[in-house]
């Protein structure tokens, strides 16, 4: 088994779903209307949970424990995809992210609970559960509101054109693609993109909205190997802030 | 020498801290129960991953435990994964009386159209109409009933 292929897969599940994760908590409060405050909370709980779990799988492979992780990390040592850490900006772009997301770590963890890292699997059978109420979420409020008015729809339409090529960022592929595929750990992110614009095709046909033709968007890379947007650093200090005041503290 | 049923029976008291009605053994989070020579492991695992309850419970069944003279070992892994299928008969009714609509069986998954209604715990209509997939805590969904005119929460399934 290569332990280094693993880690990088690793770490990249458990930065997206952190920072995500974050993300989604910076709508309690602020949520349209009261059940979206409560679903994006809930996935904020649900992602750092996630990443919470797989940051365990990573100290048992001998990394750092998990606080020490989430919250000492300098940017360059993220590996979460440029997409999640985009600010929130309007609900539209929110939901847009949270679709394209959402249903890329859905199919990725159903593709994991066949994996030949049992840990990863079992964590995987779990998850792909949990993931399904976030992809049921996204389906129904982008069929939804795009199919409402022409405001709602020309919000998405919009919102949809700036995210895709974030969204191709998720699949970024890894220097151990290879390896991962031959040692039966993870079908790879070629795989899954296929997987992924077939969904995405199929839930956007329901609406008014219009794909591009996925040729001409050109994928936002970068994310994976650590090169970040400048909205990076300004979450990192918000999430760690309370952390750093007293790193040894105990809570 | 201690039995399994009895440290089950014992864990029928440590209660789920946020439905305060159903105990973890209902809830089937305790999957397994090893007595040891020197030692008793429980093998817990949570709802849902994110569970913030999850410190808590562990930290009530090795107090209890510790109460009867046990040392206690928990242990949480995901081999065997929680599935609201796990929930005790004598738990789904606690969680009616308590107001929670149960979960139906897990195999409705494969049917997305039937998750968006629930039995209502009041009046045991289907008149229901899901709000949200997402209520108060992780493992419940909000639920209007159109014969009681209200609201209602449903226990997710999972």
């Amino acid at each position: 088994m290569n332990n280094q292929a693993l880690k990088e897969l690793l770490y990249k599940m458990a930065d997206d779903q952190l920072i995500l994760g974050h993300r989604n908590s910076e709508w309690t409060g602020m949520g349209p209307l009261l059940e979206e405050d409560i679903a994006f909370s809930s996935m904020a709980q649900d992602k750092i949970g996630q990443s919470l779990a797989l940051y365990t799988l990573l100290h048992e492979l001998g990394e750092r424990d998990p606080d020490s992780v989430a919250f000492t990390r300098n940017t360059n040592q993220f590996h979460n995809c440029q997409l999640v850490e985009l600010p929130n900006q309007e609900y539209d772009f929110s939901l847009v992210r949270h679709f394209l997301f959402d249903t890329a770590e859905a199919l990725r963890f159903e593709m994991l609970s066949e994996s030949s890292y049992e840990p990863l699997a079992q964590l995987a059978r779990k998850i792909r559960g949990e993931l399904r109420y976030h992809t049921m979420h996204a389906n129904t409020w982008i069929k939804q509101l795009g199919t409402a008015t022409p405001e709602s729809i020309a919000r998405l339409q919009k919102s949809l054109e700036y995210a895709l090529p974030f969204a191709l960022g998720i699949f970024e592929p890894s220097p151990f693609e290879n390896e991962l595929i031959s040692t039966k750990i993870f079908l790879g992110e070629e795989n899954l993109k296929e997987r992924w614009m077939e969904k995405v095709e199929s839930v956007i046909s329901q609406t008014n909205l219009i794909l591009p033709d996925w040729n001409l968007v050109k994928p936002e890379f970068g994310g994976r190997k650590g090169t970040h947007t400048e909205h990076l650093q300004p979450l990192l200090d918000e999430m760690s802030e309370v952390f750093k005041i007293d790193p040894t503290a105990e809570w | 020498m201690i039995s399994k049923e009895q440290i089950l029976t014992w864990l029928e008291e440590v209660k789920d801290p946020e439905i305060p009605v159903l105990s973890l053994v209902d809830l089937g989070v305790i999957t397994d129960v090893i007595i040891n020579p020197d030692h008793v492991l429980v093998e817990m695992t949570p709802t849902f991953v994110g569970c913030p309850a999850l410190d808590y419970m562990k930290l009530e069944v090795e107090t209890l435990l510790k109460t009867k003279g046990i040392i206690p070992h928990v242990h949480v892994s995901f081999k065997k994964p929680w599935s609201s299928d796990l929930i005790s008969e004598k738990g789904k009714a606690a969680l009616k009386k308590y107001g929670l609509a149960p979960p139906p069986s897990n195999k409705v998954f494969t049917d997305l159209e039937i998750l968006e209604t629930a039995i209502c715990p009041r009046c045991d209509g289907d008149n229901t109409e899901m709000k949200s997939p997402f209520g108060p805590t992780l493992c419940r969904a909000l639920f209007y009933c159109h014969n009681c005119k209200e609201a209602f929460e449903q226990f997710k399934p999972l």
